[in-house]
């Protein structure tokens, strides 16, 4: 038992309902069948002495320490490995127990350093635990016999260290990466007392090893160990909170001695996670401490200016009073904000409430805006609520699972584990992406078909789809009669059914096969649970909301809805992108994605807030910066979003910026943004928040400080005070309060307070109630608005096309190591697996332009240049190129286009038709950049 | 046409090593400047490995064996009209009347030695498939019956009872149930098994079918050690042979059963002949044993129901089919059926297979038909089952060998593998090997074996003594391992130290 508290309890839960009854010394006992002995006995408080058997891997029955006698039984098997049976009469503490057990640790510690007092492990230390425990006193094997005590360190990887000389060969370290992760890095290589666990021929820096941290923390001695604990020493304290990457929302212990963060263990108890992590969550936190953060509020009257430090009162009373002149003179309107996927729910409510009720305008948008508001809006039409149907648990029933633009192994990893371990389990698996990602060919994992459609042809796909599942007479009538609208269904059926919908049809279009798409189609029909994992590359689409609708409609027509193992299940990017976007920061909803013309909701909020409201729908974040470079929309304020680099047609956004009287810039750092902002805010990284984040499966997980914020303010203390500032009355004492005001205003959310929280550890919306304990599957009974709705989805191509000028189409995408703009990551040691954005590109493409492996390359599309190095790859095919758009300098928004979703004007970030030459040297808006970047910051660029 | 002569030269391995195929070309050369023809069949080997090579000749009286034949006395023999059956220093007279062989009960090796090993005709003459095709007329339920009641035990060293096993496996519920054949003899001085690959390989084939048959399997493999490689081919093409006669593949003989069979080459681990470390390894993973339960007849290779029987409890099954449970059942003593193929080997002078019914003596087999050591030596020591099998001293030498009677006397029959140590043999230094032994072969999975092993031969090679230490180290051993591989290493150290006591009072130099 470490500082955690928790219990180890040897082997993984057995999930038969039938309950087998059995007597452990003497103790009655009723577990269910397939549980191991020693998990029924540790399940009863009996400790049985072990070390290879830890609960989240199978038990291989190695250590032999937690060997029992059972009557009638021959030998002292294993509990680990034995199951409970009915009348089973098991004996824990016998003499003969006891003496093999000692035995077996002399055995051990003959082949281990007598080092306890200077080892990083001491005091948490299950072999330390174990000798202590079996009582051994005494090793009488002489010094000198063969033993592995002078085995070299690896200390490759910058976050942990590798000492063999501590192994035990207990393996946990490989089933981790095998059972847990699925990556398969590691092995035990070599036999008998020369067996040793090795990642693969090399160190575990350049090996396969993608650092999720999971052989760390399976390791039960020294031998795995965070470098920050050989630093700091163990921990003393212990805060539960929540990663703030990407939109799994990983419950993670974060381990203090004092105020040093010590290391960021995940949570065996979190929901989302079930104690796995990855390397970002895990080990790429130490930006929160890096000496480019800023930590004083600064201001300056014009961008030309350095910046100023001033103290809070100062720095809100400057940007109040700019937001109140601009607002005096040229109307309410001209100014807004942008509330952020990366900050709590709390702090994201009062960014839209100080918009509507001091600013006096629904000018507020989110980051959602170029990520998943086609998830909203298409999810919505069809099932009624603007959110994924399941919990990620629901895949481990999944029979099917289709994968559509997403990248989980890179950009959600810890669910991507999960999507391996089940289809390691036998669930089949239709990749639908241009370009060949991990989950396409890995270790023991092969999709069943890879659908390499080029992009921006996702509709006519998923039509195709249709079409087949309609012709083939694949349709789930029972569910579609019973749950389904029969109008909409009808027409949706008959526009499915059409020839110009057919495989056959679109085949070329798509540039796949029509016998794969049947055969793919069918696979999905057949379930019979199948399930639909999509991500960015669904919604960043000009068709990006009719694509949602086309999957919606799929899982309708057989019946994939409303129970484990099938669903719509959008891949969430950020840690907060879905309680952004249910805290209402929309311009024209508010929270509970209720319109701002619907008088009753406004009514509601107005006597909540004591302020009249607007019944306008306000900007969104494209129209902001199109006013803002025509004149008209002149202050804005930005919480922890960065859109100078995150948004389409950077050279656009930056004339936009560069317009504003007033920007406000809430961050961590000076990012892109604030290189046009007169007010500069310090944010506080989620090791120093106290709120809420909502992850993509909608559950609203609780975000601890661990750490005090260095800015002396909460983000919505500093919210408040310029409210307060404006005339605009807030009074909260804490954030708890905000959450309650949220779950007052909010339908779906109206049971959640930090007391549930706090009691369950976590809950998914909608939890009111009628769902005290929250929602893990939606539309189990009914659709959220009654019946599911069909909505026709005519595919139409994008204006982004090829043509001689610009050949190539163009797409993105993450990587593991980096998140999205790189603000966090690239402060990390993280930077040592990506030091650049590259150009993917294949072979035959590169051959044709005289681009070789390492070569600079230029990418020119019709909006502007960048420049990057390329990258000779199979996974795209001839004609798309592809790259990750990490890194500021790499410019990649400064040539995607002006294009957007239909419905939500979510940028067309997916397809940019460009042309790729040798180049010799940088664009000229990367040299810009350079400069600019050169002499903007006040403080000197790290060292990265 | 057909030659004047047909002679026999074994093509097995130990008479290659010895120069067979030297021999063969020799015999080829001198014969065709005799202007003689002669038809040399290359046989597996009759198991009289202290007369290899065997060179035999047919005559209208039978065949003619001479013994240790190389190429060196082809000139001579042909002086000595072998052709004609003549005499000859190296001749052993008719081959049938050798005392060596005339005293066996040969069943399982009835053909091996005796046919072409690839001949479908020969096999069939020979009484080859006709337990297989009475097999086919029964249903799953009567052969396991058969088998059951036969008494069969399994001949890879537990022992158990080979009929029970299938009935597990006929009854577990699975989409594809395996036969696996465990061909992996790492037992130091066995070759058993390599014996009947090589000399009689339908025979195995046979047993498969029928274990099949019985279980409702449709696949097999041969778990085949890649230090046989005569034997991977033998087996390779009698495969193709027997599937291109349709005595394996779809439609077995028009009776409807499908049976696919195949060869697995090892990668040389002694560990991998323990069924679950075979099953790992057969599944493309490294060799480490799996614990238990699962038994690997309800989830077994691939996590199906499996059926892994060793080469020679497989060859003795067409036998049982063909005459009768009753017949087979009437062989052996006690709760040992049958007859057992014994390797002797070692210090002797006439080492080599010989196949009794069970309940002869030790003394009998090394003395009567090991014919002592080869040395002249008194006999120290024998070691039965193995290099995991215990030591005995000559005064237990008059012990009839059957299961419970070896098991009485803290023994054990293993593969029936018997070794024999003259008086110049030092036994610390054998129970040192002992632990070097299981330190070699270690799996490394379980810490008793993995360490306890390498601790265990460190405490033998020590200056002093510590008896208590190694007693205690034996008993985690035991007690503690993961499989028979370590629990099993203290046998030959622990008999070793309580019948030569002396050898151990000694200081180490």
């Amino acid at each position: 038992m470490s500082i955690h508290g928790h219990t180890d309890l040897g082997t993984p839960p057995a999930s038969a309902k039938t309950s087998v009854c059995l007597k452990i010394d003497n103790q009655d006992i009723s577990v269910p069948e397939g549980t191991s002995i020693l998990r029924a006995a540790r399940q009863a408080g009996l400790e049985i002495p072990s070390l290879c058997a830890t609960q989240s891997l199978k038990p291989i029955g190695s250590c032999r320490l937690c060997l029992v006698e059972i009557d009638g039984v021959k030998g002292t098997p294993s509990s680990c490995t034995t199951p409970v049976q009915d009348g089973m009469k098991v004996k824990t503490q016998t003499p003969k127990l006891a003496k093999l057990r000692k035995g077996v640790m002399e055995l051990y510690i003959s082949d281990h350093p007598l080092d306890c007092l200077t080892c990083a492990a001491n005091g948490d230390c299950e072999l330390q635990d174990m000798a202590a425990n079996v009582g051994l006193r005494d090793v009488r094997y002489e010094g000198g016999g063969e033993n592995h005590l002078s085995a070299s360190k690896d200390t490759s990887n910058p976050y942990f260290s590798f000492d063999p000389a501590k192994c035990i060969v207990c393996a946990r370290c490989v089933r981790a990466c095998d059972e847990v992760q699925g990556t398969l890095a590691l092995t035990v290589a070599g036999r008998g007392f020369d067996a040793v666990i090795a990642a693969g021929n090399t160190d575990f820096f350049t090996s396969e090893c993608v650092s999720c941290g999971a052989c760390v923390a399976a390791c039960p001695t020294a031998t795995l160990m965070e470098n920050t604990v050989i630093e700091h020493g163990l921990p003393d304290r212990v805060v539960k909170t929540t990663c703030a990457y990407c939109g799994v929302g990983c419950s993670f212990l974060a381990e203090l001695k004092g105020e040093t963060l010590v290391r960021m263990v995940p949570d065996p108890e979190g929901k989302a996670n079930h104690g796995h992590s990855c390397v970002k969550g895990r080990f790429a936190w130490g930006y929160a401490a890096h000496p480019d953060r800023i930590t004083k509020p600064m201001i300056r009257e014009t961008t030309q200016q350095d910046w100023r430090e001033v103290d809070w009162d100062t720095a809100i009373n400057f940007a109040a009073k700019k937001l109140t002149a601009i607002k005096h003179k040229h109307g309410s309107k001209a100014i807004g904000g942008i509330t952020s996927s990366r900050c709590t729910n709390e702090e994201v409510w009062l960014v839209q409430k100080i918009i509507r009720a001091a600013f006096g305008n629904n000018n507020v948008d989110t980051c959602a805006r170029v990520c998943h508001s086609p998830t909203g809006y298409g999810l919505k039409q069809t099932f009624g609520e603007s959110a994924g149907t399941q919990h990620f648990d629901s895949v481990t029933a999944a029979d099917v699972l289709l994968v559509i633009g997403a990248n989980p192994t890179e950009a959600h990893p810890v669910f991507g584990s999960a999507m391996k371990k089940r289809i390691r389990e036998g669930a089949k698996l239709i990749v639908a992406d241009p370009r060949a990602i991990e989950l396409v060919h890995a270790p023991h994992i092969e999709a069943d078909f890879h659908l390499a459609l080029q992009p921006g042809t996702n509709v006519a796909l998923i039509n195709a789809l249709a079409h087949v599942v309609v012709t083939e007479n694949l349709v789930d009538t029972k569910f579609v009669k019973s749950r389904c609208d029969q109008d909409s269904f009808t027409e949706w059926k008959a526009f499915a059914a059409d020839p110009a919908n057919a495989p056959e049809a679109v085949a070329e279009i798509c540039g796949l096969a029509a016998d794969d798409i049947r055969a793919a189609a069918r696979l999905y029909a057949a379930g019979p649970n199948s399930a639909i994992y999509y991500g960015l590359g669904v919604t960043e689409h000009s068709q990006g909301s009719t694509m949602v609708i086309g999957m919606a409609n799929l899982a309708m027509a057989t019946g994939n809805i409303g129970r484990m193992g099938v669903g719509v299940n959008p891949m969430r990017g950020q840690n907060n992108v879905q309680g952004s976007c249910d805290m209402g920061s929309f311009p024209h909803e508010f929270a509970g994605y209720r319109p701002v013309s619907d008088d009753t909701t406004r009514k509601q909020f107005e006597t909540e807030w004591g302020v009249d409201l607007s019944s306008d729908p306000g900007l969104r974040i494209p129209n902001m910066l199109d006013e803002a470079v025509a004149g008209t929309f002149l202050g804005m304020y930005v919480q922890g979003e960065d859109i100078a680099q995150s948004d389409p047609n950077t050279t656009h956004v930056e004339a936009a910026l560069s317009n504003l009287e007033c920007l406000i810039v809430q961050d961590l750092f000076l990012n892109e943004t604030a290189r046009f902002a007169h007010v500069f805010l310090p944010g506080t990284s989620f090791l120093e928040k106290d709120g809420t984040f909502t992850n993509a499966e909608r559950r609203i997980n609780r975000v601890r400080p661990a750490i005090t914020s260095p800015t002396g303010l909460s983000e919505w203390q500093v919210t408040q005070k310029l409210a307060n500032a404006m005339g605009y009355k807030m009074s909260y004492d804490n954030s708890s309060q905000i959450m309650d005001e949220i779950a007052q205003l909010s339908p779906s959310m109206a049971g959640v307070s930090f007391d549930l929280l706090d009691k369950e550890g976590s809950v998914q919306w909608p939890c009111n109630e009628q769902a005290p304990s929250g929602t893990p599957i939606m539309h189990a009974q009914e659709f959220t608005h009654g019946k599911g709705m069909f909505l026709t989805t005519e595919f139409a191509a994008t204006k982004e096309r090829t043509n001689r000028k610009f050949p190539l189409l163009l797409t993105t995408g993450r990587l593991l190591s980096q998140y999205n703009v790189g603000q966090q990551t690239r402060r990390t040691d993280n930077m040592r697996w990506a030091v650049r954005d590259e150009l993917e590109i294949h072979a035959s493409d590169a051959q044709m332009r005289g681009v070789r492996d390492g070569d600079l390359v230029s990418i020119r599309s019709r909006m502007g240049e960048t420049c990057l190095v390329a990258k000779i790859s199979e996974r795209v095919q001839p004609g798309v190129v592809y790259t990750t758009f990490h890194h500021p300098e790499s410019g990649a928004n400064i040539i995607t286009t002006e294009l957007s979703d239909w419905a939500t004007s979510c940028p067309e970030y997916k397809v940019t038709a460009v042309q790729i030459t040798p180049a010799n040297h940088l664009s000229q808006w990367q040299d810009q950049h350079k400069q600019q970047a050169a002499s903007r910051r006040h403080q000197p660029e790290p060292a990265e | 046409m057909s030659a004047q002569f047909r002679l026999f030269v074994p093509g097995d391995m130990l008479a290659v090593a010895l120069g067979a195929d030297e021999l063969v070309k020799e015999l080829e050369r001198q014969a065709k400047v005799k202007n003689l023809s002669l038809e040399i069949i290359r046989n597996g080997s009759r198991g009289m490995c202290w007369a290899e090579t065997l060179l035999e000749v047919q005559t209208p009286a039978g065949r003619m064996a001479y013994a240790n034949v190389t190429a060196k006395d082809v000139k001579s023999l042909f002086k000595a009209d072998f052709l004609n059956g003549g005499a000859h220093p190296k001749s052993l007279g008719l081959t049938r009347k050798i005392p060596w062989l005339a005293k066996q009960s040969r069943i399982i090796f009835n053909r091996c030695g005796i046919i072409d090993p690839l001949s479908l005709d020969e096999f069939a003459a020979s009484g080859g498939f006709s337990g297989l095709l009475i097999a086919l007329q029964m249903s799953g339920r009567e052969i396991i019956e058969q088998i059951i009641q036969s008494g069969l035990r399994g001949r890879g060293g537990a022992g158990f009872p080979a009929g029970i096993k299938w009935k597990t496996v006929a009854n577990a519920d699975g989409n594809t149930k395996h036969i696996v054949c465990n061909a992996d003899e790492g037992d130091s001085g066995t070759f058993a098994d390599r014996l009947i690959m090589e000399g009689d390989p339908f025979r195995i084939i046979e047993g498969m079918v029928i274990a099949a048959l019985a279980t409702g399997a449709e696949h097999g493999m041969i778990y085949l050690r890649s230090e046989y490689p005569f034997a991977v081919k033998m087996m390779r093409n009698a495969i193709k042979i027997a599937k291109n006669a349709n005595w394996l593949g779809a439609d077995i003989q028009g009776f409807g059963r499908n049976f696919e069979l195949e060869v697995f080459v090892g990668a040389g681990s002694y560990v991998c002949g323990e069924e679950t470390a075979l099953l790992e390894s057969l599944e493309g993973k490294p060799g480490i044993v799996r614990s238990k339960p699962p038994l690997p007849a309800i989830e077994g290779l691939f996590g199906q129901p499996t059926v892994i029987n060793n080469v020679i409890t497989l060859c003795s099954v067409p036998d049982i089919l063909a005459r009768g449970a009753n017949w087979h059942k009437k062989l052996g003593i006690g709760q040992s059926t049958g007859t057992m193929p014994f390797q002797l080997a070692g210090n002797l002078a006439k080492g080599g297979l010989v196949e009794v019914p069970f309940g002869i003596s030790l003394l009998e087999l090394i003395e009567g038909f090991g014919g002592g050591t080869g040395n002249g030596s008194q006999i120290k020591a024998l070691q039965i089952g193995g290099p995991l099998g215990a030591y005995l001293p000559p005064d237990m030498f008059a012990t009839k060998v059957g299961y419970e009677e070896l098991s009485n006397i803290g023994a054990g029959i293993g593969h029936g593998g018997i070794v024999v140590y003259g008086s110049d043999v030092n036994m610390r230094e054998q129970a040192e090997y002992a632990f070097e032994f299981c330190a070699e072969e270690s799996c490394g999975k379980c810490t008793p074996c993995r360490i306890g092993a390498v601790r265990g031969k460190e405490l033998m090679q020590a200056k002093t003594f510590n008896k208590s230490l190694i007693d205690e180290l034996c008993e985690i051993m035991i007690e503690g391992s993961a499989c028979a591989m370590g629990a099993m290493t203290p046998i030959p150290v622990q008999s070793a130290m309580r019948y030569w006591p002396q050898d151990f009072a000694k200081e180490n130099k």
